[in-house]
């Protein structure tokens, strides 16, 4: 049989674009099987032992050149705390303990299984990484801030100005950003690769936060009550609050 | 050529149009200067509200860019051939629409000299990758419809064979394009506001309203009421107030503004009936929380259709034009305030942590957006001008 040129190149582009798109197309987010699957379990009742403590969010923002930006309207954050009526509004209701609802807690990116902010990046700046971090590539991410709408955790900050003048001191182990990018928490992927444990666990004064293989972790819950916020959404968070 | 005197009054409004557009352009490129060296710091925009008056006229634009369809269908398909000499205004708007609609997005940018990463790195889960290349190709098939009409009229030449395959791929390009820009919101977990599959015929409805109101007025200054002749009598031979072209296009603005309503009751109904906690406070954000900085815009928007609805409705409207540009401009401001305004901030109502944060465009988001808004018309205007010379000229075949 004779081939044209011009049906073989043809044939050699559509197996291109074919190539080009199915794995995208097909591909799912989800680490597989038997891979490494990394989590985090906030113990809300240890972390209100000290209450006001902001020892995981200062030790995150330094360690990763977060600026302390005053206006909280264009704040830069990584990790922070809120009130559990914030965090989970929809789990307020008369018989849940005055304790309970008292608490604060830390909020970060979820690193969720099938994230939306992923699905939507123009650009695949924001990606899953094999251990199922949800990791950013600052410089080929654009700017147009998709993944702060599709987020619905609020876990995404946007550098509406240049954050340099705004940090006390550098970290020269990370980099610092540029304006016009959006940055969240890594889970510390700079500080796994080195044996180390997440910068806000480490600084926990009480043993709150716990990060680790989500299979593992299950033996450090210090509660029978075991929440993640917004599960209805079908993102799979990957933050844990036990009660 | 003689010209007659209206028609020097006209190319005078010609060129002030296009000075005013260029004005507006040249101003509003100095104020992105000044955003790209100091940031989105200078728009009202928060990190709760991340989207505010540039994605919103993105948006409306869009709308203006899809309803060139409302003139194409009636005219190929249903052989309404009073709208044969308004396809090339359709399609010169949609051109016109999509340029600053993509001028839009890229103000918005904060990082607007790495858009080619779109490109270069294709996403196709990406509603946005999806809308890139879908208002690229609208572009390039209005380009090319307007290109080849002006071109076949000028030089007396036959219609090519490609041009009507051409046409009838425009007409569900024209609705893929505002499908697609509403997808890139309704298909957001947990913002209850856009999360509806309602969002994508309301935007299709507004915008079937306001590119046609739009083209009325433009009508309206270009020609008068001088198509009253172009088009033969009504089959009943009634007399009816107007000329086709006019009234057509008032017709149509009036059932879009009309579905456009019902679809907002529906959407009303679902929200509210259910007690849907999420849904229906999202929509009470935007509506009634006075935090949200948002609600005068809606309820202006719902006031300004329905006078627009019901004035298009009397004969007496459509037989007086200054009452018809009244009609059409409130139209045309009435789904802005909705679309251009109010619904993409309003998406961010409440936040994931349960806050309401207002937002308000700064005077410099202001100035950028007139900015784009001059570039498109002078785009409009370059079309324009290019109509009528080409129809001053070639009126001797």
């Amino acid at each position: 049989m004779t081939r044209s040129r011009r049906s073989f190149l043809a044939d050699a582009g559509v197996l291109t674009l074919v190539g080009c798109f199915a794995p995208r197309l097909l591909g799912t987010d989800a680490p597989a099987e038997g891979r490494r699957r990394y989590a985090l379990l906030v113990n809300l009742a240890l972390c209100n032992q000290k209450p006001g403590c902001q020892e995981c969010r200062i030790a995150c923002h330094e360690a990763h050149n977060v600026p302390s930006i005053p206006d909280p309207a264009r704040e830069v954050k990584w990790i922070w705390k809120e009130g559990f009526e914030r965090i989970f509004p929809t789990e307020v209701n008369p018989l849940l303990p005055e304790a309970v609802r008292d608490f604060s807690g830390p909020v970060l990116c979820n690193h969720c299984d099938d994230p939306p902010c992923v699905r939507v990046c123009p650009t695949g700046a924001t990606f899953v990484r094999p251990d199922g971090i949800v990791a950013m590539d600052q410089h080929r991410c654009i700017g147009c801030r998709y993944c702060m709408a599709a987020c619905p955790y609020g876990a995404r900050s946007f550098n509406f100005q240049d954050p340099r003048p705004f940090l006390e001191a550098t970290e020269a182990d990370y980099p610092t950003r540029t304006r016009g990018v959006v940055e969240k928490c890594d889970f510390c992927s700079e500080r796994l690769g080195t044996g180390r444990q997440p910068a806000c666990v480490e600084a926990c004064p009480t043993q709150a936060l716990v990060f680790g293989e989500v299979a593992e972790l299950a033996k450090s819950i210090s509660s029978q009550r075991v929440i993640r916020r917004r599960p209805e959404l079908g993102t799979s968070p990957h933050v844990f609050y036990a009660l | 050529m003689s010209s007659t005197p209206s028609e020097e009054s006209r190319s005078h409004f010609v060129a002030l149009s296009a000075g005013v557009a260029l004005a507006a352009l040249l101003v509003g490129f100095g104020a992105w200067l000044v955003q790209l060296s100091r940031g989105l710091v200078v728009t009202g925009l928060s990190r709760d509200v991340s989207w505010g008056l540039y994605v919103s006229q993105f948006t409306f634009l869009v709308g203006v860019a899809a309803s060139a369809v409302m003139v194409v269908v009636p005219y190929y398909l249903h052989d309404f051939r009073a709208f044969g000499r308004l396809l090339v205004y359709g399609e010169a708007l949609a051109v016109a629409a999509v340029v600053g609609a993509g001028l839009f997005v890229l103000v918005d940018l904060g990082q607007p000299s790495r858009v080619m990463n779109v490109l270069l790195h294709p996403s196709p889960r990406s509603p946005m990758f999806w809308d890139l290349l879908a208002l690229g190709g609208y572009l390039v098939i209005n380009a090319v419809l307007a290109g080849t009409a002006l071109w076949t009229e000028r030089y007396g030449l036959g219609t090519p064979w490609w041009l009507r395959p051409l046409v009838y791929l425009s007409i569900p390009w024209a609705v893929s394009i505002h499908t697609i820009t509403a997808f890139i919101y309704a298909g957001l977990p947990g913002r209850p506001s856009w999360e509806t599959a309602v969002l994508a015929p309301r935007f299709l409805a507004s915008a079937f309203a306001s590119g046609p109101a739009l083209l009325l007025l433009l009508v309206l200054a270009e020609r008068g009421g001088a198509w009253t002749d172009d088009a033969p009598p009504d089959a009943t031979g009634a007399p009816e107030p107007g000329s086709r072209v006019l009234r057509a296009l008032a017709r149509i603005i009036a059932w879009a503004l009309a579905l456009n309503a019902f679809l907002f009751g529906v959407e009303l109904f679902t929200a509210i009936y259910s007690h849907h906690p999420e849904h229906s406070q999202a929509l009470r954000a935007l509506y009634l929380d006075p935090e949200g900085g948002l609600r005068f815009w809606m309820w202006a928007s719902q006031a300004t259709c329905l006078v627009a609805f019901v004035a298009l409705l009397f004969p007496a409207t459509l037989g007086d034009h200054r009452l018809l540009a009244a009609a059409a401009a409130l139209a045309f401001a009435g789904i802005w305030m909705e679309k251009g305004m109010g619904l993409i901030p309003g998406g961010f109502l409440p936040s994931p942590l349960a806050l309401v944060r207002g937002y308000a465009p700064t005077l410099l988001e202001v100035l950028i957006s007139l900015g784009v808004w001059g570039a498109s018309a002078l785009v409009l205007t370059g079309a324009l001008w290019t109509i009528r010379k080409v129809r001053a000229e070639g009126s001797r075949f």
